[in-house]
């Protein structure tokens, strides 16, 4: 479990989180949601080490993470950036090979080359596995970056908007995957996502921020209502409930956005 | 049984893996016999005193800082793309070479009677320091484009190259310094040129991290989520690429374009996985040192172009070709 308590983040004078509490339940996906600006990927980062906090703790199953050596906090925890901009030319099999660099230091074992086999084979990338990335699709290249997160296989994965540039088929495929990843291999994963829709029809938990601190967190059902994402969002939603799923009508609004 | 298209297949492979070493041990070859004294294969087999005098000691000492600062180049020019993640940027365009130089006049001035070694390790320090200054540099742009960060470096560059200058001027050490600087391997015999060898270990220890500069390349985001030290590995990539610039410089001189021609024609052949494709920058950057070499030699026998010429003009033209090719 990743425990976060009274965490604050500010660039200067300009604070960008301030006292943040949550948890993130193992074996769970969590989606953290929330307007543009609120803090989702700062929140993100901070847990992945990428960015130092100003004041506050995140504790990994009661670990503080400032005390574990990089080496060791990249065997427990894997991070995929939004648009990571690498214009190296790799093979897809390289850069997911890459993914087992924490657990191999570069000397790849067979049990390394099997997660790596996995890996391509769970996105479905075996047509792509010698495709070079600086030529590939952005929605396949994201697939691959993916991949190499997934070949890390870390008991924790952070995405930030893993949605990113995808087409609709895309998108299920990578929000199944990740189901998939906490029901059968009981991973923990946290996600940054804007589809309102995708986020309450995947997730086991929401975290919704709003203006650097925590709005709303639960459930889905607790978090996904008209009341609530109108608040957070600013807009009149109509929250409409089906066989298959939840959804979320917010495209037309009755009168101007508040 | 493999079909025949197969077979030929694994039979081209074979030979397209086997062209890079297989041109370099030719190179080889042919730089040990051009030269003024004439030395016949037939005259060492006799075990002439004369032919083996000069096999060891002048050709096989220029043969070995050829390879060396062949090797060395080409290495540092990939480490050094991989830590500013900008392929155009090599020593030269960095303010690394400058900052040698720059190492190299206060050694000549404070202690004129020192060794090689000791005027490579200030130009070491110089390099190390003045290349650390350049990352930082480049690392709080806020904008990251590709023309701006080499640019940013020729300009850092010629600072430096303009302080070491007024340096050499107010000391009386202009001339000389413009002799020495000149890439040149017509001097190299042997007891005057073993510090190039420092070049060894520097290789050897690039190969060792290779997957870890491979990682720098993606982004310090990338690295550190990997599970890498992203600041210490930067400054031993640094160290090394120093190290390098100050052994060739000392012994040998500038040679230009050596580290932003082969890593970018490798790359494009066999892409950026430093430890698949650090043994062809090695052998490449080797072999285009030894062509130029063997050019200068030849060009106005008896006589020698220094290398730093025909490395300009080789390199430049390559260079060229290569700029032209991305555009299409």
């Amino acid at each position: 479990m990743i425990k976060v308590t009274a965490l604050a983040k500010s660039y200067g004078n300009r604070p960008i989180l301030s006292d943040v509490r949550a948890e993130f339940s193992s074996g769970h996906l969590t989606s953290l949601i929330g307007p543009n600006g609120a803090g989702k990927s700062t929140l993100l980062m901070l847990i992945a080490r990428l960015l130092a906090p100003t004041s506050g703790i995140i504790t990994i199953d009661g670990t503080d993470i400032a005390s574990l050596a990089v080496g060791d906090y990249a065997k427990r925890v894997a991070t995929l950036r939004q648009r990571p901009d690498c214009n190296m030319r790799l093979s897809v099999e390289e850069l997911v090979t890459f993914g087992r660099f924490p657990h191999s230091r570069g000397r790849l074992t067979a049990e390394d080359r099997g997660a790596v086999n996995e890996a391509i084979a769970f996105l479905s990338l075996e047509p792509l596995r010698n495709a070079l990335i600086d030529e590939i699709s952005g929605g396949q290249r994201q697939m691959a970056f993916l991949a190499m997160t997934i070949a890390q296989e870390t008991q924790c994965l952070l995405l930030d908007e893993p949605l990113n540039n995808l087409d609709m088929k895309h998108a299920v495929q990578i929000m199944q995957a990740l189901r998939t990843l906490c029901d059968e291999l009981g991973r923990t994963v946290i996600a940054v996502i804007h589809d309102i829709n995708f986020a309450a029809n995947y997730s086991d938990h929401i975290v919704a921020m709003k203006d650097g601190a925590v709005h709303a967190a639960g459930s889905v059902s607790e978090v996904v209502t008209e009341s609530g994402l109108g608040e957070l969002y600013g807009l009149d939603l109509e929250i409409v409930e089906r066989q298959q799923g939840c959804l979320c009508n917010y495209f037309t609004q009755k009168g101007k956005t508040r | 049984m493999p079909s025949r298209e197969v077979c030929l297949g694994v039979g081209r492979a074979a030979v397209k893996r086997a062209t890079i070493p297989v041109a370099f041990t030719a190179l080889c070859l042919v730089s040990l016999t051009v030269g003024v004294n004439r030395m016949s294969l037939m005259a060492l087999a006799s075990l002439s005193d004369e032919a083996w005098l000069t096999l060891t000691a002048s050709r096989l000492p220029r043969l070995a800082a050829l390879v060396l600062t062949g090797v060395g180049l080409a290495t540092c020019g990939v480490i050094l793309q991989h830590v500013v993640r900008n392929r155009f940027v090599e020593p030269a365009t960095t303010g690394g070479l400058e900052a040698a130089k720059l190492g190299i006049l206060v050694a000549l001035s404070v202690a004129p009677a020192s060794g090689a070694l000791v005027r490579a390790s200030l130009a070491l320090g110089f390099c190390f320091a003045a290349s650390l200054i350049y990352v930082a540099l480049i690392g709080r742009l806020q904008v990251k484009n590709t023309i701006l960060v080499p640019v940013i470096g020729l300009m850092y560059g010629s600072v430096l190259g303009a302080i070491a200058e007024f340096y050499a001027y107010s000391r009386n050490m202009l001339q000389s310094m413009q002799g020495w600087l000149l890439g040149d391997f017509s001097k190299i015999v042997e007891g005057n040129y073993e510090i190039v060898w420092l070049v060894l270990p520097v290789v050897c220890a690039a190969y060792a991290f290779a997957h870890r500069f491979t990682l720098l390349g993606m982004g310090s985001d990338v690295a550190t989520s990997l599970g890498i030290s992203y600041r210490a590995m930067v400054a031993l990539g640094l160290l090394l690429v120093s190290t390098t610039v100050a052994a060739t410089v000392v012994a040998v001189g500038a040679v230009p374009f050596v580290g932003l021609v082969v890593p970018n024609v490798v790359a494009l052949r066999q892409g950026d996985n430093l430890a698949r494709t650090l043994p062809s920058v090695a052998l490449g950057g080797a072999s285009l040192v030894l062509v130029c070499d063997i050019l200068g030699r030849l060009l106005i026998y008896p006589f020698e172009v220094p290398i730093g010429l025909t490395m300009g003009g080789v390199g430049g033209l390559l260079f060229l070709l290569l700029i032209v090719r991305q555009r299409r």
